[in-house]
C-alpha cells in the first residue's frame, strides 16, 4: 500500500451523494476506518456476508429490487468471486460499482503480493473497466465510476490503493 | 419421499404475489405452472448464488415475500449464505430446500454428504424457523400456517431423485435471457411499490 491519505468520511460522502442504499461487505485489514465510518451513516445499510462471493449476487437481488447497492472487497475476495462476477454481474449487464481494496498495491508494479500483481490484469482480461483510488485527490474518480457503471450496464471497480486513514 | 412436481404445486398454492427465485430441477418445474413470470428470477447463470439473490430481494422489497427454491448440491456451495441470511433477519424470506442427495443435471453423482439436517443447520445458523418434510400431505397442510410466520424459514424437503440420464443438453439460452427477465421484475417490483 502507498502512502496517500484517504478519510473514510469523504468517501461515504461520495457514496450518499450518489444515492447508495447499501453497502455490501466484507471486512479486510484496510477497511477497518472505512467500516467504521460506514456503520455510523444511517443512510446506508451495511450487509455483512460470510463470504466474498454472496456480495454481487445479493447486490444483484437489492437492485431488482429498485435499490442502489455498492459492493466492498478485498481483491483477494474478487478472485473468489469470479464466477458470481462472471454470472451474476457482467452476464446480467449489473451496472454495480465494486470498491475493491488493492492488497499489496505500490503504484510502481514490484511486490511481492501476487493479490496485488494480478489485479489489474485480472480486471482487463475480463473486461471490467476500473478507477483507481490512492488519497482524497482521486475521488473525482468516484462519480465517474457510477457514471460509467450507468453508461455501460456492466460492473465497475473502484481500487482503493491505500489503507483509509483514521478519523 | 415427494415428487418434484408435487412439492412445486404446494408452494405455487400458497405464492400469491411473492417474488420467487429459482434454481436447477425446480426451476423447469416452477416456470410450467407459475401465473407470474414477472415476479420469477430463475438463476441459470450462478449455480448456488439462488440464496444470496433472493435476500438481496427480500432487504430490497421488505414488504413482499420471497421464496427461494434451492437445491441441496447448490446450497452446499454456498452453505455460508445461511449465517449472512440469518445475520439480516428477513422477515419476508422462505428459503425452500430441495433435498435428492446429489447432482441430478451432471446425471446423479452423490453429494459429498448425502444425508445433511438443512433444517438443523438453518436453526443453528440462527434462522427463526425450520422444518423438514418427506409427506407431501403434511407439506401442503403445515404450508400456510408455516408461511404466515415471520421468517427467515427454511423449509428442507426430501425429493424423489430424478437424475438426468443423458445430462442436460444445455443450450444457455436462459443466460442469454436473464438480463430482460431480471428487468422485468425490477419493473414489476417498482410499479407496485
Amino acid at each position: 500500500m502507498i502512502n496517500g491519505i484517504l478519510h473514510p468520511a469523504k468517501v461515504v460522502e461520495q457514496l450518499v451523494r450518489q444515492g447508495v442504499t447499501h453497502m455490501v461487505t466484507l471486512p479486510d485489514s484496510e477497511t477497518r476506518h472505512m467500516y467504521d465510518r460506514l456503520v455510523a451513516e444511517p443512510s446506508i445499510h451495511v450487509i455483512p456476508v460470510s463470504r466474498e462471493g454472496e456480495a454481487i449476487p445479493i447486490a444483484a437481488g437489492l437492485w431488482v429490487a429498485g435499490q442502489r447497492p455498492v459492493i466492498s472487497i478485498q481483491n483477494a475476495g474478487l478472485y473468489e468471486s469470479g464466477d458470481a462476477l462472471r454470472g451474476l454481474a457482467i452476464g446480467i449487464d449489473l451496472p454495480l460499482v465494486m470498491f475493491i481494496g488493492y492488497r499489496g498495491h505500490t503504484r510502481h508494479g514490484d511486490t511481492p503480493d501476487s493479490a496485488a500483481r494480478i489485479l489489474e490484469p485480472f480486471l482487463h482480461l475480463w473486461r471490467v473497466d476500473y478507477y483507481t483510488v490512492e488519497s482524497d485527490d482521486d475521488l473525482d474518480r468516484v462519480p465517474l465510476a457510477f457514471e460509467r457503471a450507468e453508461q455501460t450496464s456492466q460492473p465497475v471497480a473502484v481500487l482503493i490503493g491505500t489503507e483509509y486513514a483514521k478519523e | 419421499m415427494i415428487s418434484y412436481r408435487d412439492a412445486i404445486d404446494a408452494i405455487h398454492r400458497e405464492r400469491n404475489d411473492a417474488v420467487c427465485v429459482t434454481t436447477m430441477t425446480q426451476t423447469g418445474y416452477w416456470y410450467k405452472i407459475s401465473k407470474r413470470p414477472d415476479l420469477d428470477i430463475g438463476i441459470s447463470n450462478g449455480m448456488s448464488k439462488a440464496s444470496s439473490l433472493a435476500l438481496g430481494v427480500a432487504l430490497g422489497v421488505p414488504g413482499r415475500r420471497v421464496l427461494v427454491l434451492d437445491g441441496d448440491g447448490s446450497l452446499l456451495m454456498n452453505l455460508g449464505s445461511l449465517v449472512t441470511v440469518a445475520g439480516q433477519k428477513p422477515e419476508n424470506m422462505h428459503h425452500f430446500v430441495f433435498d435428492n442427495g446429489m447432482y441430478a443435471i451432471t446425471g446423479g453423482q452423490p453429494l459429498p454428504n448425502p444425508k445433511v439436517d438443512y433444517a438443523a443447520m438453518a436453526i443453528a445458523a440462527g434462522y427463526a424457523n425450520a422444518y423438514a418434510f418427506d409427506d407431501v400431505e403434511e407439506l401442503a397442510s403445515e404450508l400456510p400456517r408455516i408461511m404466515s410466520q415471520p421468517g427467515p424459514t427454511l423449509i428442507h424437503i426430501s425429493v424423489i431423485a430424478e437424475p438426468a440420464a443423458e445430462g442436460v443438453d444445455q443450450t444457455w439460452e436462459s443466460n442469454r435471457k436473464m438480463p430482460a427477465q431480471l428487468r422485468a421484475t425490477r419493473t414489476a417490483l417498482q410499479q407496485r411499490a
